[in-house]
């Protein structure tokens, strides 16, 4: 698959020197969904603002769908739509009028059907003529998206869009990602919520402090730095691991009712079996077992805190 | 040339004018009225007449300009100013639109919304007095470029405001007093010599006395002249909004 969108070492410093993006390379194929995670001011924004054309870029280079976004604007910004962080819309505007607008900016001709149709996906179409203002900010938020949507864009950029949702707005708007990614939208979404970029993100780009630490299939990236855990759980709780077990790093967990074992899911040998033949060496009866897989929000936190291996 | 996009800036700049359409429209019936009323009954009555002109009639040309100049540029100056205030210009810097467009879309509805307001005292004034305009195509010509060219001195001056006390300053510190100053009601030849030289240092004696000319065929300066001051101050706006797309002054970081 070709690159709709690729990034070629993109810089931004400010005047007081303080570096916002520092040499970003990034190349997004048509069709994927890609998670930008990061903290707050880790430069997620800025990426998606400098790319869009709402800031310039000190040095570096975008091309979207092979079109450069300062020397041939008009054909990379028309394939793009945005959706900001901050729900910015003129509240005295009918729902209607606002979507029409932006179809308009985008030098598109009028198709109402098209927009009609955005809208009932939204479940926007009853409140059409309905001012902004008189919205909920839930509602407000779908009619950024619907803005963003009705110039007919290949690429969606959403910012942070579940920010501040409450978890049935959440889902909703999950769901409409994947619409949009069934239709052939490439989907950019940074977040800071980990559970967002893990439930419906293909690829996953980890940014702090202005740099991409990296970007990477979830699957790999889960598979790659998880670690699991088993937990072995006992018949008759003990006070203290026994000594023969002693090398395996075990926790005593649940008042001597478990013991925990963390293992590397990369390593040639895990251990397991040597434990589980071990324990019954020990003595101890075994009431059962299971592993947990660590989330992405540890291998996140690892990654920013530079723990990483 | 974009020009889906002017249309669509320019229609949804002229919903907010139709929204407000009583307001947009009675403020400057109550006022030229009331002008009309102090100005032309009340001292009107003592002046009589001003270079051979009924002094009510006199006014009409001023006060079209004092009210024409002052709506272009807070017109103007709130569009584009308001998009920056709630956050909507990402949509504008993220459209496949140049600043031509940008400016043509805001520019053009601000200076449609002034010109209305123009007509309507036009209209407002010719039931007060007796009106003959003696160069009607030039009354016209001189209407529109004043439109226009305040439009897009508000459009700089939205660009450049960073909160509502500055947006609302240079109109209400230099364009009121120069407009007032300017001879909108009285004839620079009334003033004494060493004020008649001062006053050629303000651009819109330039315009008045145009406009003036324009109604009535006679002028405080030559009428090239005016036409001449007109186009220099639209292009040197323009010259200015073009400097300002192109480095991003104070809209794009």
């Amino acid at each position: 698959m070709p690159a709709i969108l690729a990034i070629r070492d993109l810089r931004k410093s400010y005047a007081n020197g303080f570096e916002a993006l520092k040499g970003v390379t990034l190349d997004i194929e048509e069709g994927e969904i890609l998670a930008l995670l990061g903290p707050n001011g880790a430069g997620k924004t800025t990426l998606i603002s400098t790319i869009c054309g709402i800031i310039i870029p000190s040095s570096g280079t975008v091309t979207v769908g092979g079109h450069d976004t300062i020397e041939d604007y008009r054909a990379a910004r028309s394939l793009i739509g945005l959706v900001p962080q901050e729900i910015n819309l003129e509240p005295f505007e009918t729902v209607w009028n606002t979507v029409r607008f932006s179809r308009g900016l985008f030098g598109k001709s009028r198709n109402d059907a098209l927009l009609e149709d955005i809208l009932r996906k939204l479940s926007l179409w009853e409140k059409r003529k309905s001012r902004i203002m008189e919205l909920s900010g839930g509602m407000k938020r779908r009619v950024l998206i619907a803005k963003a949507l009705s110039h007919e864009p290949r690429i969606l950029f959403l910012d942070e869009p579940t920010a501040g949702v409450d978890v049935e707005l959440r889902k909703d708007m999950w769901t409409i990602v994947a619409e949009l990614k069934a239709s052939g939208v490439t989907i950019i979404l940074t977040t800071h919520y980990i559970e967002e970029a893990e439930a419906i993100a293909d690829r996953i780009g980890v940014i702090a402090d202005g740099a991409l630490l990296l970007v990477e299939e979830k699957e790999n990236l889960m598979t790659r730095m998880g670690q699991k855990q088993l937990e072995v759980q006992l018949t008759t709780p003990i006070s203290v691991v026994p000594e023969q077990l002693a090398h395996y790093d075990l926790q005593l967990v649940n008042g001597g009712d478990a013991l925990v074992y963390t293992y590397d899911t990369r390593g040639e040998r895990t251990g397991i079996t040597g434990l589980l033949n071990d324990v019954a060496q020990a003595g101890l009866a075994l009431a059962d077992v299971q592993t947990r897989q660590s989330s992405l929000e540890d291998i996140f936190v690892d990654l920013v805190s530079g723990d990483a291996p | 040339m974009n020009w889906t996009a002017v249309a669509s800036i320019y229609r949804f700049e002229m919903a907010r004018f139709f929204r407000t359409l009583m307001q947009s429209f009675l403020s400057p019936v109550l006022s030229t009225s009331l002008y009309f009323v102090v100005f032309g009954a009340a001292i009107g009555s003592r002046i009589d007449q001003v270079e051979g002109i009924d002094y009510g009639a006199f006014i009409v040309p001023g006060l079209i300009m004092l009210s024409v100049m002052t709506q272009a540029i807070s017109n103007a100056s709130f569009g584009i100013y308001f998009p920056k205030f709630i956050g909507t210009i990402y949509e504008l810097l993220s459209a496949p639109v140049n600043f031509l467009e940008i400016v043509l879309g805001y520019v053009g509805a601000a200076a449609t919304k002034a010109l209305f307001i123009g007509v309507v005292i036009l209209a407002t004034a010719s039931l007060f007095v007796d009106l003959t305009i003696a160069h009607p195509w030039a009354m016209v010509l001189f209407l529109l470029l004043t439109c226009l060219s305040f439009a897009l001195l508000g459009f700089i001056i939205g660009i450049w405001a960073g909160n509502f006390e500055q947006l609302q300053l240079v109109p209400l510190m230099i364009v009121t007093p120069l407009v007032f100053l300017g001879g909108s009601f009285y004839s620079i030849s009334m003033l004494p010599p060493i004020w008649q030289k001062i006053t050629m240092f303000n651009p819109v004696v330039y315009l008045i006395s145009g406009f003036r000319w324009a109604f009535f065929d006679t002028a405080d300066v030559p009428v090239g002249l005016s036409l001449l001051a007109i186009g220099g101050f639209t292009t040197l706006c323009l010259a200015v909004i073009w400097w300002i797309f192109k480095t991003g002054w104070r809209i794009r970081s």
